[in-house]
């Protein structure tokens, strides 16, 4: 398999780590070669997270270039519409609808952007809208918008279900894999 | 047997395979979760602990080395610096179970105060230095590197890089070497006690065993020459080695994992095989300039690639293979995520009263130097681990008589970081004299690096019951009197701003300290508030806190503030800095 680059953009808290984790173990399942980096600390509080994740036979660097992502997960609109310039033309940007505010907007110091919409029609890749953290509260916590947008991801990759299903099992905790397989069931449904 | 592991975990998984029975840290990006990842995978194998500051990570290694024990003491780059005076001189003494330091680089500073480049403590220290490249080498080469300190008789430094650490990569898993466990002590002073007659005859032997070193890099596993086309030869080390091998896959490689000593001989061999070389790495020209001592024409180094910042996988390509990605620009004009307190944070209510003071804020390192931003604008300095009351001090020095009160100073540090090395700035300033007021945040934890224990929480690393520090009493007993130390709750922001008042009005050194949790690691949370849209008058003071809870929501005159309860904590700093009362428990 050719590199295929991925990145999984959000706000620090909404659980990005994770569902790289998920994406991770399903490649690594399917005996591909799988390497990525991220940034932990000052990120996790509030600020913007990025998760970058390469699949093939061989990877070296465990980042994404500038301009060559295959596959966008955006777990916050306005953290989608910053990174959208990362994906290429031909490439996939899946998004959630769920608004958290910049510390900036909170203190008054800037506006949310009210048309997202707008800001990322410039960019001429093809987009998903998924209301994940909504059909997570569904799911029965929030906090699953992560397994809803793996399971969104899911659709456009060849890994069986099964595969996917036993990747999150082992990226979650027992207690709450219920709610998370539903989550992922709903992200898969609602690109389908 | 394959896993994914995170750099960090596969530098845990490398310790337990390599015998390590001690492992010891002081939490810091972005190595923490090596230790946190020892304690809870290895417990029964490895014992592990967090120290109050790194100079005594290194230390209880050393100690445990010296008892026999591989020994794994782990740190973040600015933490070598406070670790370094034990480094220089053990050294000297040299192992007997095998030393590994291991820093942690932060190039971009993603979360760090600055940006140094630890090679060089290499050079400084004298001993080896190695540098992993993946998770799968983290594991590979710090088995390696024991087993270097044992055979040479010294500490070995293994330098990571945020790229390294928290990067994740595929690990093929091998088994732990269980090693003997020492039954007794040595008593052997000319090795261990560093005095100066002890001392002396070490350094010429110091100097041998790097000049063996040296020779040993010709053939060291942890070099590795990849011959392809004669027409560029790349230098390179750490994760720079994989954006130039994604970026020329065809060109010869000399990928160095053991930098120092520098393997001259393999270094001039390979230079003599390829008509020009190239030097790839992060930060500092640390390879490129011992290329140069050899009297090698380096063709391209840190002409093309930076000495500030992180190598960006693309631009490394643009000037290796010429490739020039077609990259749209970024939507222009979007409001920026910076980091920010979390909803609830016991931080919050006290910075803004400091704000409203007027005071010079010394600050120091921890979550609280986010008070530094706006809207609070409530930090003026911040330095280094624990040199917020020192800096008070000697400013409180050079003001001393000025009444103006925006020349007072307050020194604001967190319980981890007093701990750390807090303890000694306050005996100075209560020492010679000095008249700040220090505000001591105890959140009970070791918050920016994601929640670990302290002196002061009752627990270690694994998991045990421990004595507590008694803040208080300790510094009463470094000589604060008792009247000028003050608790106060750290929500209470007529309290806050009460106390801090009185103390500043006295004309020697004070104690405030706030007992309030960390929200996020100790999971606080009340019921959310809400804003009483009748009452709001959209006057946006309560934004002036700085919550993500809090945004203005609605069009025209129904534009109004709002709490998004899923976030909100009910802390009611909001509530108690708003002036219509319009925010209350829903």
């Amino acid at each position: 398999m050719k590199t295929t680059n991925f990145l999984l953009c959000g706000v620090g808290g909404q659980g990005v780590l994770l569902a790289s984790v998920i994406l991770a173990k399903a490649a690594l399942s399917q005996g591909l070669d799988v390497k990525g980096g991220e940034v932990h600390g000052m990120a996790q509080r509030g600020g913007a997270v990025i998760s970058h994740m390469r699949l093939g036979d061989q990877v070296h660097s465990p980042l994404v270039p500038y301009g060559q992502c295959d596959f966008m997960l955006g777990f916050e609109p306005l953290e989608a519409a910053r990174n959208a310039h990362w994906v290429k033309p031909e490439g996939l940007l899946i998004y959630n609808t769920y608004r958290v505010p910049p510390s900036t907007v909170a203190a008054g110091l800037a506006e949310y952007p009210e048309d997202l919409d707008a800001a990322l029609g410039r960019f001429s890749c093809r987009k998903l809208v998924v209301a994940a953290s909504e059909l997570a509260q569904g799911a029965g916590d929030i906090r699953a918008a992560n397994a809803v947008m793996a399971g969104a991801l899911s659709r456009f990759l060849a890994f069986p279900l099964p595969v996917w299903e036993e990747a999150v099992a082992a990226s979650v905790p027992a207690k709450v894999l219920g709610i998370n397989r539903e989550a992922f069931r709903l992200g898969r449904e609602a690109v389908g | 047997m394959k896993d994914v592991l995170l750099g960090n975990e596969a530098i845990a998984r490398g310790a337990w395979e390599a015998g390590v029975t001690f492992a010891s840290a002081y939490p810091g990006t972005p190595s923490t979760e090596i230790l946190q990842n020892i304690a809870s995978g290895y417990p029964k194998d490895i014992y592990s602990q967090w120290s109050p500051n790194e100079k005594t990570a290194l230390e209880v290694a050393v100690g445990a080395s010296i008892a026999g024990a591989r020994a794994l003491a782990c740190m973040k780059h600015v933490g070598v610096n406070v670790a370094a005076d034990p480094l220089f001189t053990a050294v000297y003494t040299g192992v007997r179970g095998g030393l590994v330091l291991l820093t942690a680089d932060d190039p971009f500073l993603h979360s760090s105060q600055n940006e140094q480049d630890n090679r060089h403590y290499a050079r400084a220290a004298k001993l080896p230095l190695v540098e992993p490249s993946d998770s799968q080498e983290a594991k590979d080469f710090l088995k390696v590197a024991f087993e270097l300190s044992e055979r040479f008789d010294t500490p070995v430094l293994f330098r990571t890089t945020t790229r390294i650490n928290h990067s994740k990569g595929v690990v093929e898993l091998g088994e732990r070497t269980e090693l003997p466990k020492p039954t007794e002590l040595p008593r052997d002073p000319a090795k261990y006690t560093m005095l100066p007659g002890f001392a002396r005859p070490k350094h010429p032997k110091i100097e041998a065993r790097l000049a063996e070193l040296k020779a040993l890099g010709a053939t060291s596993p942890l070099n590795r020459v990849e011959m392809g086309d004669a027409a560029v030869g790349i230098i390179t080390s750490g994760v720079a080695y994989h954006y130039a091998k994604e970026a020329l896959p065809g060109a010869s490689f000399l990928k160095l994992g053991l930098t120092f000593p520098f393997p001259d001989a393999l270094v001039r061999d390979f230079a003599s095989k390829v008509k020009q070389v190239v030097v790839v790495e992060e930060l500092d020209p640390y390879l490129e300039e011992q290329v140069k001592l050899l009297g090698i024409e380096v063709a391209h180094g840190k002409d093309w690639f930076p000495i500030c910042g992180e190598l960006e996988p693309a631009d490394v390509a643009a000037k290796l293979a010429g490739t020039h990605a077609e990259v749209a620009a970024p939507a222009p004009g979007l409001p920026t995520r910076p980091p920010v307190m979390c909803p609830g944070c016991s931080h919050r209510g006290v910075f803004h009263v400091l704000k409203k003071l007027k005071v010079f804020v010394s600050g120091d390192i921890g979550c609280y130097t986010l008070g530094a931003l706006p809207p609070f604008n409530a930090m003026h300095a911040c330095l280094c681990m624990g040199g917020s009351i020192p800096m008070a001090h000697g400013i409180s020095k050079v003001m001393e008589g000025s009444d103006d009160p925006k020349n007072r100073t307050v020194a604001v540090i967190g319980d981890s970081t007093f701990f750390h090395s807090g303890v000694t700035g306050l005996m100075d300033m209560i020492w010679n004299g000095g008249n700040s007021v220090v505000l001591i945040q105890d959140n009970r934890i070791t918050g920016m690096t994601g929640g670990q224990d302290t002196p002061g929480t009752g627990k270690t690393l694994m998991g045990r019951d421990a004595p507590m520090v008694d803040i208080e009493k300790l510094v009463l007993a470094l000589g604060i009197k008792a009247v000028n130390v003050r608790v106060v709750g750290a929500y209470d922001l007529k309290a806050v701003e009460t106390v801090l008042k009185e103390e500043l009005a006295k004309p020697e050194p004070s104690v405030v300290i706030t007992k309030d949790p960390c929200v996020l690691n100790y999971r606080v949370k009340d019921r959310p508030l809400r804003v009483d849209p009748e009452a709001c008058t959209a006057c946006k003071v309560c934004l002036q806190v700085s919550c993500i809870a809090l945004s203005m929501q609605g069009q025209g005159d129904d534009r109004k503030a709002s709490i998004d309860p899923n976030f909100c904590t009910g802390c009611t700093v909001c509530a108690q800095v708003c002036k219509f009362d319009a925010i209350s428990r829903a």
